[in-house]
């Protein structure tokens, strides 16, 4: 599948690349449904890769489409999980006694790659050292700069927050501490003027 | 000289008031009669008698009342001041800071007693009197960047260097224009500025984070910033926008004069010694457009700067629907005479206003 | 703004100094210890700091960047650690034969351009000889603070190992000491295979071993951030070549054994620096004309920056050629 190209936007909003081998004794890579695509564009670029990795892999939506694959890399090791939470105490075990030199790769949907690089930069490992590559939905993490709620899976701007209800506007301003963008009331200063809701990048 | 404290509030009944003098020493923006962004850093190492930039951190008839404003909003919302774990030293390092200056600055305001390690620290306007081990966080009632900027005016955002780049990884934020510290936390320079329009087109961030990576060890610097703000509230955080918001809607051309109010941010850099972190004081002054066309130079000026304002910035400081009703008050007080250079408000030289 | 405009100072604020001890460590390396002539503190400083050291040699301006190397936590002194350098400009020479105690001498204000990262869950210091002096420092802080770290230290014997027994004393366990005359050397590759996540390596030392330390880090996979290094440049001598300066209306002499910062202070240009070795940036200048080929020796410029043309770092860089002038 084509991959989505990004508007050119402003410096926080984080920017995506192609997945790439990288010298390193050991390699973690988590990817959730169509991220499974660049995982395997990844090893076809280096046979000797898969031997040293461990793949955290979330299926989401993709459901069977991508496991057998993976898993015929034959990874060191092999996780399929049904949740990024779900999958959170493995991620952070496996952090705590890796060291440096790890390489991490991230693929899949911005709110996938936003929470697992998150993790790996409260572990020691510099953002700038983590790649990603963007796959799948264009779907974005929000944080409600008023409540604090985050709501996964945004799709049109605006939105109705899911823990508030205020209504929302899509920024790009993004922190990648919450690994979320910011989303602010639209209607503050002309309570219940909201205008439909826009598929995001249509 | 003595400081009377006001008593007033920057919320609800929005009492907040400026004393001719405060007027007078208003830091005015505007050095010439239209704007636009500049790297515009000077050294910060006073100014004239009674101006703001005299001391290293001004007190004006604000302060107690402001910090009964901070204490408020943090009650409402601990998020508004934060410091990620490795910039607890920076922290002891902005205490030293602050309570040197303005125990030398405002010896009949603050005191500082130093033996060794054991600090006293006296603070006649709001009535404090701790004693305290320097770099023992276990004797202080909150962190050390907490327990001083809950006494000192201002927003103070604490930014460590590395990796060629300034990080916020600390602050207090509950003056602000518009941003988040909760959200921003955490990111470099060029990504909290992230939504400013146009300067990043321009190069201004990549010569201003030279310039601030360089402020060096007893050489601070400061520069001013601006916005406009409807009442006199100082709490104007993206948190409670959909609270606040509405008053922008709530001018008239009856109300203007009261109620719009010109936003000048005080800002210093000074390179913190122990940490080698950088504090950013925010300082935020405002001022109601009634008091502020009482001198005639700025009356005249601040009309043509509105009028001239590109539309982009006027939509990001957050005045672009209210310009029309501010420029028909502002045009009030200018006559067209041209106006001296400089922010001071010449009142002795520049002529009354001609109509 | 310009509420009371003020031109910027070149170099960092300044400290009056007398020398109080001037301590023989070794054959090579002598330590000179300062305090105020008041007995003032001193201003607080992080470690990795320098401070610029001004000597007047016989009327002529010497002004030397050195590590801190004393406690950060103890205001009442400023320490140095000088090696002789015989065959260098005679910064050196100078500070070993001329400075007594009891001196008064000026130093600059502490200025960092090797910081401990602070978020650092461990820090690997790797000195090689006089490289040692920053980490003295970077270790008392650290201790202060409670965080993990140890120090790698090589040396090319034990007479010439600068405080490697008040190191191994103070800190048994963290520290090992590797003699070149013995045939040992840092185990560098598993040493960086073995760090846990969230390790900052720190070096300082000469050329050859900073380029060393990243080359390896790099095939080890480390990431860059994690890998910190200061290098003084000292000034090197070259041809003369006569420069333009537009904006003083002046033109000067730069003279075999003088930098270009030099040559423009001796003729009273007032030019902002810092460092004096490369490293911080403050003193670029454009260059409004040129023929012939610049020298470039600085860590600032961009590598474009450099083939272009358009900017030149006094401190450390030169210039063969009949035509330069520049915007200073």
């Amino acid at each position: 599948m084509s991959k989505f190209q990004f508007p050119k936007s402003i410096a926080s909003r984080p920017v995506y690349g192609t997945l790439a081998p990288r010298p390193g004794k050991a390699h973690l890579m988590i990817a959730d449904a169509e991220g499974a695509e660049a995982l395997l564009d990844l090893a076809a670029q280096d046979v000797g890769l898969m031997a040293k990795a461990h793949i955290l892999y979330i299926p989401r939506t993709t459901g069977q489409a991508y496991t057998d694959r993976l898993r015929a890399l034959e990874p060191a090791q092999f996780y399929v999980g049904p949740s990024f939470d779900a999958a959170l105490p493995r991620l952070r075990r496996v952090l705590s006694d890796a060291h440096m030199g790890l390489q991490v790769y991230l693929a899949g949907t911005e709110g996938l790659m936003g929470r697992a690089a998150a993790e790996v930069a409260a572990a020691g490992i510099p953002l700038g050292a983590v790649q990603t590559e963007h796959r799948g939905s264009v779907a974005r993490r929000m944080q409600c700069v008023h409540c604090k709620g985050i709501t996964e899976d945004v799709t049109t701007d605006p939105f109705t927050c899911s823990h508030c209800g205020l209504n929302l506007f899509v920024r790009d301003h993004y922190s990648r501490r919450l690994a979320a963008f910011q989303a602010v009331c639209i209607d503050a200063e002309d309570p219940g003027n909201v205008p439909e809701p826009v598929e995001l990048y249509k | 000289m003595t400081i009377q404290f006001n008593d007033e509030t920057f919320r609800g009944d929005y009492s907040f008031r400026n004393s001719p003098w405060a007027i007078k020493r208003f830091p005015f923006p505007f050095h010439e009669d239209s704007y636009m962004y500049s790297v515009n850093m000077e050294q910060h190492r006073g100014g004239p008698a009674g101006s703001v930039y005299e001391k290293r951190f001004d007190v004006d008839e604000h302060y107690v009342s402001e910090m009964r404003d901070r204490a408020l909003v943090l009650a409402e919302d601990p998020l508004r001041c934060q410091s990620l774990p490795h910039m607890t030293l920076a922290g002891w390092d902005l205490l030293e800071l602050i309570m040197v200056s303005k125990s030398e600055d405002y010896p009949d305001l603050f005191e500082l007693h130093r033996d060794g390690d054991r600090w006293r620290w006296v603070n006649r306007p709001m009535g404090i009197d701790d004693t305290f081990t320097f770099m023992d966080e276990t004797t202080l009632p909150y962190g050390p960047m907490e327990y001083i900027t809950r006494q000192t005016q201002g927003d103070f955002a604490v930014l460590d260097q590395r990796d060629d780049n300034l990080w916020m990884d600390a602050g207090m934020v509950t003056t602000q224009a518009d941003w988040s510290l909760d959200f921003d936390i955490g990111m470099n320079f060029f990504e909290w500025h992230a939504p400013v329009p146009l300067a990043h087109e321009m190069g201004i961030f990549k010569r201003a984070l030279k310039f601030l990576m360089n402020v060096q060890q007893g050489a601070p610097a400061r520069r001013l910033n601006w916005t406009m703000t409807v009442n006199p509230l100082l709490d104007t955080s993206p948190e409670n926008y959909h609270k606040w918001g509405i008053q922008k809607t709530e001018l008239t051309p009856e109300n203007i004069g009261a109620k719009q109010h010109l936003r000048v941010e005080l800002q210093t850099f000074y390179r913190l010694p122990r940490s080698n972190a950088l504090v950013f004081p925010i300082r935020c002054y405002l001022i109601a457009f009634q008091d502020l066309v009482t001198v005639p130079k700025w009356g005249r000026r601040l009309h043509r700067v509105v009028r001239d304002l590109p539309e982009e910035l006027a939509t990001y400081k957050g005045f672009i629907a209210n310009r029309p009703m501010m420029l028909d008050y502002l045009s009030q007080y200018d006559d067209g005479l041209p106006t001296s250079p400089g922010v001071w408000p010449d009142l002795d030289t520049e002529p009354p206003l001609q109509k | 703004m310009s509420a009371a405009p003020q031109k910027t100072k070149a170099g960092a604020e300044k400290i009056e100094v007398i020398v109080s001890a001037v301590v023989p460590v070794n054959e090579l390396v002598t330590r000179f210890e300062f305090q105020r002539p008041d007995g003032a503190p001193f201003p607080p400083f992080s470690a990795g700091a320098h401070t610029v050291v001004e000597m007047n040699d016989a009327g002529r301006t010497r002004l030397n960047p050195y590590s801190l190397m004393s406690d950060p936590a103890d205001p009442g002194t400023y320490a140095i650690s000088v090696r002789r350098d015989d065959q260098g400009r005679g910064g050196s020479l100078f500070l070993h034969r001329n400075v007594k105690p009891g001196d008064r001498m000026t130093l600059s204000y502490p200025v960092n351009l090797f910081p401990v990262d602070l978020r650092g869950r461990k820090h690997v210091f790797l000195a090689g000889g006089i490289g040692i002096t920053p980490f003295l420092a970077m270790i008392a802080q650290l201790e202060k603070l409670g965080a993990r770290w140890e120090l790698h230290y090589a040396c090319r014997n034990e007479a010439l190992a600068s405080y490697a027994d008040v190191l191994t004393a103070r800190h048994p366990g963290k520290v090992r000491i590797y003699y070149d005359d013995r045939k040992q050397a840092i185990p560098l590759g598993d040493l960086l295979d073995g760090q846990p996540l969230g390790t900052h390596v720190y070096v300082c030392g000469p050329k050859g071993m900073i380029e060393w330390v990243h080359r390896t880090a790099t095939d080890h996979g480390w990431p860059e951030d994690n890998v910190h290094s200061e290098e003084f440049l000292a000034p090197q001598p070259g041809k003369p070549f006569e420069v333009r300066l537009c904006k003083s209306d002046m033109t000067i002499r730069v003279g075999e054994n003088e930098s270009l910062l030099e040559a423009m202070e001796r003729c009273g240009v007032d030019a902002p620096f810092l460092c004096r070795g490369g490293a911080c940036g403050q003193c670029e200048t454009d260059v409004v004309e040129h023929e012939g080929e610049f020298i470039h020796r600085d860590h600032w410029l961009e590598d474009d920056q450099q083939a272009s043309g358009t900017k030149i770092m006094p401190c450390v860089s030169r210039f063969v050629g009949p035509t330069l002038v520049l915007d200073r």
